[in-house]
């Protein structure tokens, strides 16, 4: 920001008081200085921040209409898509939105793993990133619920049900969370409280992740530190305009699924009334949750251990695991542009994460060419865990990386920014 | 100061430091239960525990659902031939060993919870045109469990066979689940 800016008797008033314009300037202003190299995979985590904004705008406008009551919601929601105004566009954008959301995340920390981006000395950075994402899904599966179609009833039962698979206090920890013996009315009506609640968890947690991210600043493509101020922009105006045409090539995709394809992430199923007597032929999670789903149901009874809790286990550790990454992968390049071996595995691991999805979204008794989906989804899972286990520790002893340049602004400049720093 | 006057006051202190700190934590832990114990169900939730039904009307061969604490219940008239299946299979071939005479006070009467104990759907298998599943009681469509006709889990990933609700008989054909 320029100085005349701070001339301003206004704000200098309220700056003295409160230095809240500094503030502003170093966390996204010209104040803060960026890596000079970032391409367009460093974008998504600032359209992550707008689709959360996005989810408690049209989420809060939502709920005025909305009734948490197991006799009134579903029809309440109908209410919403025919006869309040404008109510099928704000459900259709929070609806969509909430896979966006997912899609943007799930590329968002993939990019951080191509990238090295876990690690030292951004490892509470990432772990927030993880808590960001486990938050994320709890918010998503309990707004999954409110509709109260079959499938938000029977997702319901399903996932919580995971609960009774801890030995003991399972089944008393299960009716706890329903408030009842069954999913309803009780659920219903805490499911909706924390809906509400969990996104402006979300919002703190996203603050101490900036927080983190902003005391050594940007990972880059080619993973190698800041070593001065040739190897930086500002922020603004340089990173400000480029998010802000990436939220425009987003946007037009959010709006193609909103206004043209409104109900191709949905199931059908969903449209009809919750029915506790019937479950519907085939139950199915959202996408986003389909590679969790299938290593849930690939784990067979090991020893004393059954398969409904190694199923429980191994989903969960399927996630959490990613909070040990930065220890299992001691590996001291961050790029994979610089890690011949890694970035295969890289992309293997892509393909994994792709076919368990797949794999999550077929009967568990189904065939492909001979082939039951149990299998390959065992297969897959085996190769998930082992992915992190044994595969990452291996290549770090294996790999030899290529020469890291000398810094950042070498990287990208022809005469390794001697011009600028000479300036 | 000597030494001992020092000590004593010390230890003074730390004493009242680690009961003010003992006191203060099980203080929290009371006044955490209520915020806990809110969320299980509540007095209206339980009065609702027990449902009657007329056996009367259910012919041999046929099922029907009622509704106990908004689970199903599923009430399968046994026809001679399934009693004799149930009975018949060794306890070794079972999943979660049990005869089926423990499972039914009276054998032509199966009642059972119709929530299957894997993730809680409901089984198929009540209606006649339903899949039964491989063991001609129970099909569950969620990850395929199958149970047999005393609701016993003999293949698929359900831990536990179907439960048996407490029931009892207050007249030759009236029951009173829960
Ligand atoms: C992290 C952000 C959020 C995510 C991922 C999310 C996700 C979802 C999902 C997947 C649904 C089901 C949509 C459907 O099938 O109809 C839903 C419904 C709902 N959400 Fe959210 N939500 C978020 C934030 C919020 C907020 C902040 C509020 C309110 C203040 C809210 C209020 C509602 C309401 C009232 C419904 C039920 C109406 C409906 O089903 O369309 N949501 N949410
Ligand atoms: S819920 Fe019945 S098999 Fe999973």
């Amino acid at each position: 920001m320029s100085n005349r800016f701070y001339e301003n008797p206004v704000i200098k008033w309220i700056e003295y008081r409160l230095p809240i314009f500094h503030f502003i300037d170093e966390s996204v202003g010209s104040g803060y200085p960026t890596p000079k190299n970032l391409n367009y995979w460093w974008n998504f985590g600032s359209l992550a921040g707008i689709v959360l904004v996005i989810m408690i705008a049209s989420g809060i406008v939502l709920a005025m209409n909305y009734t948490p009551h197991v006799d009134y919601a579903f029809e309440s929601v109908e209410r919403i898509m025919r006869d309040v105004n404008y109510g099928w566009l704000i459900r259709y954008i929070h609806m969509n939105g909430g896979s966006m959301f997912f899609i943007v995340i799930y590329i968002h920390i993939f990019r951080g793993l191509y990238y090295g981006s876990f690690k030292e000395p951004r490892e509470l950075l990432w772990i927030l990133g993880v808590l960001i994402l486990l938050t994320m899904m709890a918010t998503a599966f309990m707004g999954y619920v409110l509709p109260w179609g079959q499938q938000s009833f029977w997702a319901a039962t399903v996932i919580t049900n995971l609960f009774s698979a801890i030995p003991v206090i399972g089944e008393a920890i299960v009716t706890w969370l329903w408030g009842g013996f069954t999913v309803g009315n009780p659920t219903l009506n805490r499911f909706f409280a924390f809906h509400y609640l969990l996104p402006f968890v979300l919002i703190g947690l996203v603050f101490v992740h900036l927080w983190a991210l902003h005391v050594h600043k940007s990972n880059n493509p080619v993973g190698i530190d800041i070593k001065g101020p040739q190897d930086t922009i500002p922020f603004h105006p340089y990173y400000t305009m480029k998010d802000l045409f990436g939220l425009g090539v987003f946007m037009v995709f959010f709006m193609f699924f909103v206004f043209f394809a409104p109900n191709i992430f949905g199931e059908p199923d969903n449209y009809i009334k919750a029915n506790p007597l019937v479950t519907p032929a085939h139950i199915v999670p959202e996408w986003y949750f389909l590679p969790s789903y299938a290593i849930l149901r690939a784990v067979p009874e090991i020893g004393f251990i059954s398969a409904k809790l190694g199923g429980v286990i191994a989903m969960f550790g399927s996630t959490l695991i990613l909070m040990l990454l930065p220890w299992l992968d001691r590996s001291p390049v961050r790029s994979a542009r610089f890690r011949p071996i890694y970035k295969q595995f890289f992309w293997v691991f892509v393909v994994d994460c792709i076919i368990l999805g797949w794999v999550g979204a077929n009967t568990p008794d189904a065939v492909f060419h001979g082939v039951p989906f149990l299998w390959i989804g065992r297969v897959a899972t085996v190769y998930y865990f082992a992915h992190f286990l044994v595969l990452i520790p291996l290549i770090n002893i294996l790999e030899k990386p290529k020469p890291l340049p000398d810094s950042i602004s070498a990287s990208v400049t022809e005469d390794g920014g001697a011009t600028e720093a000479a300036e | 100061m000597t030494d001992t006057v020092d000590t004593d006051d010390k230890t003074r202190r730390d004493f009242l430091l680690l009961s003010t700190m003992a006191v203060g934590a099980v203080g929290s832990g009371l006044a955490a239960w209520p915020f806990i114990d809110v969320m299980n169900p509540a007095a209206d939730t339980l009065a609702l525990s027990t449902t009657e039904v007329d056996l009367a009307p259910i012919e041999e061969g046929m099922s029907i659902t009622v509704v106990w604490r908004g689970k199903p219940v599923f009430i399968r008239h046994r026809t001679t031939a399934e009693i004799k299946e149930a009975g018949a299979v060794p306890l070794d071939d079972l999943i979660d060993p049990e005869a089926d005479k423990g499972r039914a006070q009276k054998p032509q009467w199966l009642i059972i919870v119709g929530i299957c104990t894997h993730l809680g759907c409901i089984p198929l298998g009540q209606k006649s045109n339903d899949p039964k599943g491989e063991f001609g009681g129970w099909f569950c469509p969620c990850h395929g469990s199958h149970y047999d006709t005393s609701g016993r889990i003999r293949k698929g990933p359900a831990p536990k066979n179907l439960v048996v609700p407490a029931y009892q008989y207050l007249t030759d054909t009236t029951i009173r689940i829960g």
